[in-house]
């Protein structure tokens, strides 16, 4: 069995936020909405770095874990997802999640937080597949359709990838075998000395 | 010029709250709340897919639509889902050659162009400060009557046609046309302000003015030197191919700006300029590059003339003086130029940094000069690649919207009226009577450049007397264009005040629609989009792609084509117009247009592109290499994609496009190609054709000059042509031979038919032979303004008196201490109304800002998140946020340029015709950029002013 992943490889994120359209487009994410955004570090200054983040579909979810209503599952492939029928705008998952997934409509009457919406891993929800019920609750179904999440598909340098942890590290694997061993290719300014990132990180650290 | 004859040549044919906004950091606090919640307000949530799902039936037959990002020159394939005429899915295009399926945020988001929610809806024109309806009927006749009036008292040149670089390539040739048959040079577009430098610059070196090799072709840089170009936010996707090159091929990169901007955060090397020294910088390199004997002797001797006269001002250039002017030091310096020398062959990459300034055409020059100094030119891997702006510039540009020349750059002499009057099939005596006949400084308006775009607003304001042409500037036609992309704000507001009537064609209302007091005489006409139409467009690499329609159009709206229809005939001579054109259902038909444009575009090679092969490279963009672009298998093996121009002589000669140019290492028929001998054949008693240097199975092993039928007789080569092209190319050269004879013959002999000469280091028909530095107009850099002035003022440049001196010499570095510059972000494009109008890219930018050193910020009193008042040295104002960031030198500010709606600290959101402004608005930029235009083209300074900053007070 598939156990879907994303990984974003830093060193190629340039932070054009083409993943954060690219999800609003497929999905029909409203304004206020961001199932996903793009986190930069250093901003401005020597050694910046981006990196996208959404919902990480956690193995051992914590929003799972304090759900009030139980409205998550995890599809055979890892997918966290979640029933809105059953969620009652309570944002427990927003405190626990480390990644600030969680979204809530600021639409909603003062006081109320509206239903929650996050990164579906453009797997949809509970109703039939790519049903014009899911599409308008939870946006698209492209598992369901045999595509990946349209975020990794149309990044602008490929550096977001989505899809079956196996495969995304192995096209990360041979990304840092060309890039060699830590500086050789990466160094960000000669100026510079910080640790570089194209660690392999589908191996343990030292 | 030597021959070899061979034998049997065989003839080669054939953040959580944040919102993703954490750049932004004051965001966070201020102005998401601000601006977010309130405009939120304005948008039903899910109102999108509601109307989607009441229209659209659940499985409802899905039709899938080729077609081509409308944002950048990159180019990138989209393909499109159309269920019903609703256009419900975008899909990645993974087998588009130039990017994988891969989008920035502008192209993934295309699709809203589907809703088009706060376009401009139906014909409005201005009546008491209102917006009033009116039918397209009456638009044009009223319009039209205006024109006619116009015409009759002040003459032709009173209208001016200001048509865009986001036409197809159809519409902008038949926007060229129009404007030629309305009797005016006052024509132009983008180009003018966005790389006429380079095209000036670059041509004048080596023949053409593009980008010589391509996004793809960097993957075999070993070396990529970007300045003044930040393609991480500009032309993100190029970045996948600089990554690329980076990953694979290890190449050096070495990023160039006065900001440390997102691309140089993933540069091996970042190096901080000062504005406006781009020359300094490139002759300090060239000074390690002599002094240690790094240049490529051979490669100059052949094919170089004047490196010499470049080596005598480099060698003022010390690594102390360089220092002074540009701010870098010797060691650095000394390192990136060892870089350059040791990683070959590397690329060099320009954009606005380096073109938009009154030097731009010095810039560009000594970038090329770089280049050639390296040997890196006409090789794959290497090239000058010059990353254009919008979708189709590139196209327009070649199309000839501008004001010194008809398309294909043949120029405004009688030869190149004669050649166009003949491939229209229009009376030539009638043509030349369209205009006006007196004569001004010596040139009739026939053949004097027109008023350039980015002096519009002189040509209305200036005194009429001064002027070379009959009156000022009454009709201003702003088609396609946003007026907030232009310097000198404040003064534009006054000229478009004292206009008898301004014209918006366009998809969207546009700030010039709201920036002025006018309380009527404003019309806007709703074109539409280029995805409710179809025709061709030029990638910056010159690769010409075919877009399939998507929708129709949507509203009352109409494409740009269709409303040249209506006026021309309006006007009176839409039958000379589209003598050769079929009008179907009120439209001229598009490849009817592409087969006019491969009929007379012999100079630059637009003649083998027919509509039928566009096509068939459309349809089959999986088949071409990622790498070469090269097709491999399939019906158009061999080809290079979308034909990069020069595709030589006719569709059926088959030349499969130049991918590289001047690449030597292939026969001119696989796309091989010489420098052009464009400058005469000898100089002072020098050769400037190439020595010993030609292109593969050349029959001439050496240089010679362009082809003619003289030249073709002389060689023993006319007996070649057949019986029907002898007819036509007696008397003709490569450019004007309609039968496309010269230029077969030429290429059947595996030479290129413009010749092979030397490129030249030194342009002695510019103002500058050698490029000098020159300190800007406005410089904080009092001391050096004598050492390094700027030129003389000069009575009359594209028919308009210019001033350098005497702004020069005015010292207002005391009033207006900083430097003021100005850029791109990756969210918007160009005015940024389009962008602004797109709830997907709006949400993730809605306040316009100034980034500001944290040692100035401190100094003038203000803190991150602050308003300001950035006030430029001219006078105009901005009132905008203050972010306060390193990024940005002490001494520097940077504003984006994209924002529009606000005018000094007025907020103009309510004069947009209703529902039809966009969802964020702001201060434009350019309310406090000033006066400087480069001598050659007219190029505007947007990348080096002076201003002041306070602190808002309430
Ligand atoms: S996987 Fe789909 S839902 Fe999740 S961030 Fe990507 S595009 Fe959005
Ligand atoms: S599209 Fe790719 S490069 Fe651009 S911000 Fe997203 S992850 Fe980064
Ligand atoms: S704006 Fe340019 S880089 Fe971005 S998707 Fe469109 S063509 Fe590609």
């Amino acid at each position: 069995m598939a156990k879907m992943k994303f990984l974003c490889d830093s060193k190629r994120c340039i932070e054009c936020n083409g993943c954060v359209t690219a999800c609003k487009n497929e999905n029909n994410v409203e304004w206020g909405i961001q199932r996903r955004r793009v986190v930069t570090i250093n901003d401005g200054e020597p050694g910046e770095t981006s990196i996208s983040v959404a919902c990480m579909h956690c193995t051992d979810a914590p929003c799972m874990a304090v759900c009030p209503t139980d409205v998550f599952y995890q599809t055979e492939d890892g997918i966290v997802l979640h029933n809105k029928d059953g969620c009652i705008g309570c944002g427990y998952c927003l405190f626990a999640c480390p990644f600030g997934a969680p979204q809530f409509p600021s639409d909603a009457a003062f006081g109320e937080r509206g239903k929650m919406d996050k990164c579906t891993f453009c797997a949809g929800g509970p109703e039939e597949d790519n049903s014009p019920e899911e599409k308008a609750k939870y946006g698209a179904n492209r598992i369901a359709e045999g595509k990946l999440p349209m975020c990794a598909e149309m990044c602008s340098t490929k550096a977001l990838l989505a899809g079956d942890a196996a495969e995304v590290s192995d096209i990360f694997r041979e990304r840092v075998i060309y890039r060699g061993h830590n500086d050789g290719a990466w160094a960000q300014t000669t100026l510079q000395n910080e640790t570089d990132l194209a660690y392999d990180a589908t191996q343990p650290k030292a | 010029m030597r021959l070899t004859k061979k034998s049997d040549q065989p003839s080669a044919t054939s953040n959580t709250s944040g919102l993703g906004l954490s750049r932004r950091r004051f965001l966070q606090n201020s102005g998401i709340a601000a601006g977010g919640v309130a405009t939120a307000g304005m948008m039903a949530p899910g109102m999108m897919q509601q109307a989607q799902a009441a229209i659209v039936p659940t499985g409802a037959p899905t039709e899938v639509k080729r077609t081509i990002c409308t944002h950048c020159s990159v180019g990138c394939g989209v393909y499109a889902e159309v269920q019903n005429g609703i256009w419900t899915g975008q899909e990645p295009a993974f087998d588009h050659p130039f990017n994988l399926g891969a989008h920035c945020a502008k192209g993934a988001a295309v699709r809203e162009h589907g809703h088009g929610d706060r376009r401009l809806k139906y014909p409005m024109k201005l009546v008491d400060g209102q917006w009033k309806k009116l039918s397209w009927e009456q638009a044009i006749d009223e319009v039209g009557d205006k024109m006619l009036q116009v015409r009759q008292e002040s003459g032709p040149d009173s209208v001016y046609w200001l048509g865009s670089a986001k036409f197809s390539n159809e519409q902008a040739y038949l926007f060229r046309k129009y404007a030629a048959l309305w009797g005016t040079n006052n024509v132009d577009h983008q180009a003018r302000i966005c790389h006429s430098t380079t095209v000036a610059g670059v041509a004048n070196t080596w023949g053409y003015g593009a980008m010589t090799n391509s996004f793809n072709d960097i993957h075999f840089s070993k070396s990529i030197i970007l300045i003044g170009s930040n393609p991480a936010e500009a032309h993100p996707v190029a970045m996948q191919h600089i990554l690329r090159a980076k990953e694979r091929n290890k190449a050096h990169i070495i990023c160039v700006d006065p900001r440390f901007t997102r691309t140089a955060a993933h540069a091996n090397e970042y190096i901080r300029i000062r504005p406006g020294s781009d020359v300094a910088f490139v002759w300090g390199l060239l000074w390690h590059i002599f002094e240690n004997g790094w240049e490529d002797d051979q490669f100059i001797q052949q094919r170089v003339y004047g490196m010499e006269e470049v080596r005598e001002e480099v060698s003022k250039w010390t690594p102390e003086e360089v220092e002074n002017v540009s701010g870098v030091k010797g060691d650095q310096m000394r390192r990136a130029a060892k870089e350059l020398a040791e990683n070959r062959p590397g690329t060099i990459i320009w954009c606005m940094g380096g073109t938009q300034h009154t030097t731009g055409n010095n810039n560009t020059r000594a970038y090329c000069i770089l280049m050639l100094a390296l040997g890196n030119m006409g090789k794959s891997g290497g090239g000058t690649n010059i990353f254009r702006g919008h979708d189709n510039v590139q196209g327009a540009t070649d199309l000839g919207i501008l004001s010194h020349t008809l398309p294909g750059y043949y120029g405004l002499s009688d030869g190149a009226w004669k050649h166009w009057s003949k491939v229209w099939d229009v009376d030539l005596e009638w043509l030349q009577n369209r205009f006006d006949q007196k004569v001004y400084r010596k040139l009739k308006p026939i053949n004097n450049k027109g008023i350039p775009v980015s002096r519009w607003i002189d040509g209305v304001l200036e005194d009429k007397a001064q002027i070379d042409q009959k009156d000022n500037l009454r009709v201003m036609v702003c088609w396609g264009h946003a007026v907030n992309s232009q310097t000198r704000g404040v003064e534009m507001k006054k000229a478009i005040e004292k206009l008898d009537t301004l014209v918006i064609v366009d998809p969207y209302p546009t700030h010039a629609a709201v920036m002025s007091d006018r309380k009527d005489g404003v019309y806007l006409l709703p074109a539409c989009t280029q995805f409710e139409t179809s025709g061709s467009v030029t990638a910056s690499n010159r690769s010409i792609q075919w877009r399939d329609q998507v929708i129709e159009p949507l509203f009352e709206s109409k494409p740009d084509h269709e409303i040249m229809n209506l006026f021309a005939n309006k006007l009176g001579f839409g039958e000379e117009l589209f003598k050769n054109i079929e009008i179907k259902n009120g439209q001229p038909v598009i490849e009817d247009i592409t087969r006019e444009i491969n009929k007379g575009m012999w100079t630059i090679g637009y003649t083998g592109q027919s509509p039928e092969r566009l096509k068939l490279h459309q349809k089959n963009w999986h088949t071409f290499n990622y790498d070469t672009l090269k097709g491999e298998g399939g019906p158009i093996s061999g080809e290079y994609y979308g034909m990069p121009w020069p595709c030589w002589g006719t569709a059926e000669q088959g030349h499969p496009g130049t991918p590289i140019l001047y690449d030597t290492s292939k026969p001119v028929a696989e796309g091989g190609l010489t420098f052009r001998a464009r400058f005469g054949v000898e100089r002072e008693g020098q050769n400037l054709l190439a020595e010993n240097s030609f292109s593969k199975d050349s029959d001439i092993r050496d240089g010679y000059p362009e082809f003619s039928d003289k030249l073709l007789k002389k060689l023993g080569w006319w007996n070649d042509l057949t019986a029907e092209e002898k007819a036509q190319a007696e008397g003709k050269n490569w450019k004007t031979d309609l039968s496309g004879g010269i230029q077969r013959v030429a290429i059947k002999h595996g030479c290129s038919p413009f010749g092979n000469a030397k490129a030249r280091a030194v342009v002695w028909t510019f103002p500058d032979k050698v490029p000098l530095h020159r300190e800007p107009l406005y410089t904080p850099r009092r001391d050096l303004v004598s050492k390094y002035p700027t030129w003389d003022d000069s009575e009359s440049m594209y028919r308009l008196p210019t001033l350098y001196k005497s702004i020069q010499d005015k010292d207002l570095s005391k009033e207006y201490p900083i430097i003021l510059t100005s850029g791109r972000l990756v969210e918007y494009e160009g005015g940024g109304e389009e962008t602004r109008s797109n709830p997907w890219l709006a949400e993730l930018q809605q306040e316009m800002f100034v980034e500001v050193n944290p040692v100035d910020a401190n100094n003038m009193g203000f803190r991150d998140g602050d308003d300001v008042w950035v006030e430029g040295a001219e006078g105009g104002k901005v009132r905008v946020k203050a972010l306060v960031t390193r990024r940005v030198d002490e001494g520097v500010v940077f504003m984006p340029f994209h924002f529009g709606g606000h005018f000094q600290g007025k907020d103009l959101t309510d004069k947009y015709p209703k529902g039809a402004a966009p969802y964020v608005t702001g201060e434009a930029a350019n309310t406090a950029t000033t006066y400087g235009y480069d001598p050659v083209t007219q190029m505007q300074e947007t990348k080096v002013t002076l201003c002041r900053i306070n602190k808002a007070t309430a």
